[in-house]
C-alpha cells in the first residue's frame, strides 16, 4: 500500500512502528512478528529505534509496513535505495514471491537495471507523459536482428537484395529490419560472411530510456 | 506473455473493502503515539517528578492551612497545565518533523478523522494527568498527619473537581491548537510557552489594558478555577479567552493541515 523508508519517528522502535500501523489496519500483533521474520529485522533490530536504522534497514521497516494488511497492490518507491547487493537480491525474491502469488506490484526507480530485473511491464515517463509502456520483453526486444562480418558491404548488399532495409548499429555492425532467421537466409543465398548474428535490442531498458527520452521521436516510439 | 497478467486474472474480481477504522481505534492510536516516542516518554516521568515534587514540598515547606487534599490539588496542576500541553504539541508537530504524517494520512486519508481523534486523545491525556494529579494528592492527604500536627483534609467540592478538569482539558487543547498552527516542534513548544506569558506581563503592566487581561488573558481568567470559584462573569471570560488561545487557533491550523502539501 505504500512505502517511504524516511517517514518514521525516530524515537520509536522498528517494532512500535509496525504496532501503532497495525493498530490502524485493525490486524493482530501476531502479524507485526510475522512481518519483522519476513523482512529480518526480528531479534534485536525489533527494539532499537528507527533513529538508529541504516536506509536498508529503514526500507525493510516500511516494505514491512506495506504488507502489514496483506494488500493486493504493493505500490513502492525506489525499493532498492539504500540496500546492499545482498538485500537488493533479497528484496528482488521478496517482490517476485508476492507477484507470483498474485498480487501486484508498482514501482518506480530510476535505478534502470533494478527495474529490468524484476519487472515485467515498463511504463516509461518523460517529462510528465507516458513514452512507452507494455511488457518488458516487447519493449526491450523487437528491434530487428544485429549482424556483423568482415565485410560490410557485402552484407548491406545480401540484405538489400532480399528487400530487408538496413540501417548502422553499434561498431561495424548492422541491424536488419526483419526477423533473425530471414536476415539468416538472405546473407547465406548471398554467400556473404558472417560473424555475429543475433536478435537486436540487447541494450537493455537504460538505451531504450536514452532513446525514448534524449530526442524529439518519443512520441513515434510509444 | 507474462506472469502478471494471467495470475490477476485468476483473482476474483472484487474483494471486500477493508473497514476504515472508527474514531475510537484512531483515539486509541494517538494515544499510544503520545507515549511510545523517547520525548513523549520522558515528558511523563518529569511530570509525574515533578508531581511528587510539589506535593512533598507543600508537605514539608508549606503553610499548615495549606495540607488540604483541595490545595493539592490545586498545586498540582501547575506542573501538569505547563508540560502536559507540551504532550499535545508534540502529538501533532512530531508528524510533520518526523515526517509521520506521510505514513498516517496515507492510512487514514481523511485528514479532519485524525485532526479529531488527537482533540480527543488530548482530552483523555488531560483527565488522566487530572487522575494522576488527585492520586499523587491523595498520597500527601495521607500522609499530612504524619508529618504534623494537621488532621488529614479530604474536603473538596464537586465545583473544584469539575473546573480543575476544564482548565486541563483546555490547556491541554491549547497545547495542540499551537502545534496545529505552527507544525514545528520548537516554534511551537516555544511559543505555547512564551507568548501567553508576554501577553499576560503586557496586559497586566499596561493599566489601559487591564480590560484585554480580565477577558483575554487565559491565564487571568482561569486563576479561579483551580479552587473552582469560576462566577457568571468568570465564565463569559473564561470563552473568550479561550476562544482567542484555543479555538482560534485549532481553526487555523486545522485550515492549514487540510490543505497542506505533506512531503
Amino acid at each position: 500500500m505504500l512505502l517511504d523508508a524516511g517517514a518514521q519517528h525516530s524515537g520509536r522502535t522498528g517494532r512500535e512502528v509496525l504496532s501503532l500501523t497495525a493498530l490502524v489496519l485493525g490486524v493482530p500483533e501476531e502479524r507485526v512478528d510475522e512481518l519483522l521474520g519476513t523482512v529480518g529485522l526480528a531479534g534485536r533490530p525489533a527494539g532499537t529505534r528507527v533513529g538508529q536504522y541504516s536506509l536498508g534497514m529503514r526500507q525493510r521497516l516500511g516494505l514491512a509496513a506495506a504488507l502489514l494488511g496483506d494488500p493486493q497492490v504493493l505500490v513502492l518507491d525506489e525499493p532498492a535505495n539504500g540496500l546492499d547487493p545482498d538485500g537488493i537480491f533479497w528484496m528482488r525474491g521478496l517482490l517476485r514471491g508476492f507477484a507470483d502469488r498474485g498480487g501486484t506490484v508498482l514501482l518506480s526507480s530510476h535505478l534502470l537495471r533494478e527495474v529490468e530485473a524484476v519487472a515485467d511491464q515498463l511504463v516509461v515517463i518523460a517529462g510528465g507523459r507516458i513514452v512507452a509502456q507494455g511488457g518488458q520483453r516487447e519493449l526491450l526486444a523487437g528491434r530487428g536482428t544485429l549482424v556483423r562480418g568482415p565485410d560490410r558491404s557485402a552484407l548491406q548488399r545480401a540484405l538489400a537484395t532480399a528487400g530487408i532495409a538496413v540501417r548502422p548499429g553499434t561498431g561495424d555492425g548492422l541491424v536488419a529490419d526483419a526477423p533473425v532467421d530471414a536476415v539468416g537466409r538472405a546473407v547465406a543465398a548471398a554467400g556473404a560472411v558472417v560473424t555475429e548474428l543475433r536478435p537486436g535490442g540487447g541494450e537493455g531498458l537504460e538505451e531504450l530510456f536514452r532513446s525514448l527520452t534524449s530526442t524529439g521521436t518519443a512520441e513515434v516510439a510509444a | 506473455m507474462n506472469a502478471l497478467t494471467v495470475t490477476t486474472e485468476q483473482r476474483p474480481p472484487t474483494v471486500a473493502e477493508p473497514a476504515a477504522p472508527g474514531l475510537a481505534t484512531l483515539v486509541r492510536v494517538e494515544l499510544r503515539k503520545s507515549w511510545d516516542t523517547r520525548a513523549g516518554r520522558w515528558l511523563l516521568v518529569t511530570i509525574g517528578l515533578v508531581l511528587l515534587a510539589v506535593v512533598a514540598l507543600l508537605l514539608v515547606a508549606g503553610d499548615e492551612g495549606d495540607r488540604r487534599f483541595a490545595v493539592y490539588l490545586a498545586a498540582t496542576q501547575l506542573p501538569i497545565g505547563v508540560l502536559l500541553p507540551v504532550l499535545g504539541v508534540l502529538l501533532v508537530t512530531s508528524e510533520w518533523s518526523q515526517r509521520t504524517a506521510l505514513t498516517t494520512f496515507a492510512l487514514v486519508p481523511r485528514r479532519s478523522r485524525v485532526l479529531m481523534a488527537k482533540l480527543l486523545a488530548s482530552t483523555v491525556l488531560a483527565v488522566l494527568g487530572m487522575i494522576a494529579a488527585a492520586a499523587v494528592s491523595a498520597i500527601g492527604t495521607a500522609l499530612t498527619p504524619a508529618l504534623g500536627d494537621a488532621a488529614a483534609d479530604w474536603s473538596l467540592t464537586a465545583a473544584q473537581v469539575g473546573q480543575v478538569l476544564l482548565v486541563e482539558v483546555v490547556f491541554l487543547l491549547g497545547g495542540v491548537a499551537f502545534g496545529m498552527l505552527f507544525l514545528s516542534s520548537p516554534l511551537a513548544i516555544v511559543l505555547y510557552l512564551a507568548l501567553p506569558t508576554a501577553f499576560n506581563l503586557l496586559v497586566s503592566t499596561v493599566g489601559a489594558l487591564h480590560w484585554v487581561r480580565d477577558w483575554l488573558d487565559l491565564s487571568t481568567t482561569t486563576m479561579p478555577m483551580f479552587f473552582g470559584e469560576l462566577d457568571g462573569r468568570g465564565w463569559l471570560q473564561l470563552a473568550t479567552s479561550t476562544a482567542l488561545w484555543v479555538v482560534l487557533p485549532i481553526v487555523i491550523g486545522w485550515l492549514r493541515i487540510e490543505r497542506a502539501e505533506i512531503s
